[in-house]
């Protein structure tokens, strides 16, 4: 069994024409009941767009029954930026001239310190793909050192095998972040002009892998802009829901990453509105009460501060993109420009000011 | 009131308190202090020794017994091995067992519970199981060694109050530990509605924490745990339907002079 079965189930239908028939009335019926994969693309529809208000109420209760008001923080830290993909949309792309870096053991040791001083307990480690550069190995060694600094780590690299994410697991890896980008198939042979990332269904399964590894939380998502963004939204929840279905045990999450400005040369970008990123992210809370939902830097403050009532659990904070970003004096090239550059303290400060606990540490290796 | 007996310990309180899904921690000696809870709970995976002031602990009265417990645990050797970590931590030996392995409706797998309970009770831990409320299950827990067992009244954090109560009036039956309600009590007539039934105390996390006003909720649940006690404790009268005729069906013996 594999994700693609259902994607192949869904993947021909008109979801404009589909949508542009969902009355606000079907709606209010839905907001109000236990949904399943249909009522869930309902409320993608332009008539749920008259209902946001009645549909963040709910996602509100939701949210307070399941996490109540305490929210995750992280940061990401960028260890290496060698990649041999070619995608359209992202600065660490072959082709693009950009200061290439990877942090030695040393390195990332001191960047660990002083990402551990902001007070942080979990990290996500990013690298870009490069097996030559940055293989299984290196990612190993690299969460043994961080392990002496963070309670909690999760990985977002290249798609591994379960074999390979076995590994990193008795590492002490806890938790993979792994975006399909964009579901729709063709446009994602389009924006991935070459590399190992055009292989699909390979990347598609790899959520599923690392479960079967016995991971503990899964993050997903899809890169808003580079499709029709119901579509993208649609495909993300469901594929969340098949695999909490499957997997009980893992915790899985989604993030509604929207394309930012980045070194590159990809210019299609279909426009995600806020209100667009809202109406996704209170369907998500709908479809599954239980899962995280997760905000990054991307997003700008004033916007993340009002989107955190509404269900975010999981918010990254003190950002860089660039490799070594922490503390070194020479970095390695961004993969995206953020937007809300707020240090840990001030998204502490802010959190508290707004009624919410923010939750340093929710894990331990044991 | 009768005092509550766990492990070994007297405790004039029957609500316990959890500590996630607060505002903030500073609010948490407030609770603790307004309920007068002498147990309180917390998850051992938000436990950071490593700052003083995000620190759980620090926010918990000394004076109270510390009741972590194993959230995040999937399997019992993951369980048994967060609860000796809690140990060496300073928590002390009693331990809340949770092993949970739905991340859906956060049920628990009584299997591994039963598991975990034998292991730690031989290590001298206090035991506390989470648990579905199932009479076969309890009472291996009690065989293992547990001191009390936790039965909930409906999934964590639905508020949706005793919907098991069929299944909990059994375990206060059948079972010799005392029996807390834990999880699904949404309001303070929930707790009264457990003590009347017979339970040993009841633990509310939810309720207390997600309320605009948790310090005065705190108080709301014990007045309600302990009338909801005294209650039970007084034999409650029986319910009827209709006013009772005082013999309807045996008052022919009595009538005539024999």
């Amino acid at each position: 069994m594999s994700f693609f079965h259902i994607y192949t189930e869904y993947k021909n239908l008109d979801f404009e024409k589909y949508l542009d028939q969902v009355t606000e009335e079907d709606v209010i019926r839905i907001i109000k009941k236990k949904i399943g994969p249909d009522d869930f693309l309902n409320l993608l529809s332009p008539a749920a767009e008259g209902c946001l208000e009645q549909m963040a109420q709910r996602a509100r209760q939701l949210s307070l029954q399941h996490f109540g008001k305490a929210v995750l923080l992280y940061t990401p830290m960028y260890i290496a930026n060698y990649c041999v993909n070619k995608c359209a949309y992202c600065g660490f792309n072959v082709a693009n001239k950009i200061n290439r870096k990877q942090l030695s053991m040393d390195e990332i040791e001191a960047e660990a310190k002083a990402i551990a001083q902001t007070g942080l307990r979990h990290i996500l480690v990013l690298t870009g793909e490069s097996k030559a550069k940055t293989p299984v190995s290196y990612i190993v060694e690299a969460v043994k050192v961080l392990k002496k600094h963070f309670d909690s780590i999760t990985i977002e690299i290249y798609p591994l095998t379960e074999k390979e994410y076995a590994k990193v697991i008795a590492a002490g890896v806890d938790g993979l972040t792994i975006y399909q980008e964009v579901y729709d198939q063709k446009i994602y042979d389009k924006v991935h002009l070459a590399g190992p990332k055009k292989d699909y269904k390979f990347r598609l399964d790899a959520p599923e892998r690392a479960s079967a590894a016995k991971i503990r939380n899964i993050n997903i998502g899809a890169l808003l802009g580079l499709s029709n963004w119901k579509k993208e939204a649609f495909f993300a929840g469901i594929h969340a829901q098949y695999l909490q279905n499957r997997y009980t045990d893992v915790e899985v999450g989604l993030s509604l990453p929207r394309i930012r400005p980045h070194v590159g040369i990809f210019s299609d970008i279909i426009p995600v509105t806020d209100r667009n990123l809202v109406q996704i992210m209170l369907a998500f809370r709908l479809l599954l009460p239980y899962a995280s939902i997760n905000l990054s830097t991307r997003e700008n403050k004033n916007f993340r501060d009002h989107l955190i009532p509404l269900g975010v659990n999981k918010l990254s904070a003190g950002v860089s993109t660039e490799v070594g970003g922490h503390s070194k004096s020479s970095k390695g090239d961004g993969q995206f420009d953020i937007s809300d550059t707020r240090s840990v303290a001030e998204i502490k400060e802010s959190l508290i000011g707004k009624g919410y606990q923010p939750i340093f540490k929710d894990w331990m290796n044991i | 009131m009768s005092k509550l007996q766990i492990g070994g310990t007297d405790l004039d309180s029957r609500l316990l308190i959890g500590t996630g899904k607060f505002p903030n921690k500073q609010i948490i000696p407030r609770v603790v202090a307004a309920c007068g809870t002498q147990v309180v709970t917390m998850a051992l995976r938000r436990v950071d020794l490593s700052s003083q002031e995000e620190n759980i602990l620090e926010y918990i009265p000394k004076d109270r017994i510390l009741l972590p417990n194993t959230s995040g645990a999937r399997t019992a050797e993951e369980a048994v091995r967060i609860a000796r970590m809690a140990k060496a931590m300073g928590c002390g030996n009693w331990v809340k067992i949770e092993v949970i392995s739905d991340n859906k409706y956060l049920l628990p797998d009584n299997q591994e519970t039963i598991k975990a309970t034998e292991t730690l009770a031989k290590e001298d831990f206090i035991v506390l199981p989470y648990m579905s409320p199932d009479l076969m299950a309890a009472k291996r827990m009690v065989d293992a060694g547990a001191a009390a067992v936790m039965p909930l009244g409906a999934p964590i954090g639905t508020n949706r109050g005793i919907k098991t109560r069929e299944l909990i009036e059994i375990l206060i039956d059948e079972i010799e530990v005392p029996i807390i309600v834990d999880a699904g009590i949404g309001k303070p007539s929930d707790a009264a509605e457990a003590m009347e039934m017979g339970s040993a105390a009841v633990l509310v996390n939810t309720a207390i924490a997600t309320a605009e006003d948790p310090v005065a909720m705190a108080e709301a649940f014990s007045l309600a745990v302990k009338a909801g006690r005294i209650a039970y404790e007084a034999r409650l009268g029986v319910e009827s339907h209709q006013a009772n005729a005082s013999s309807p069906l045996t008052g022919f013996l009595f009538e005539g002079g024999n």
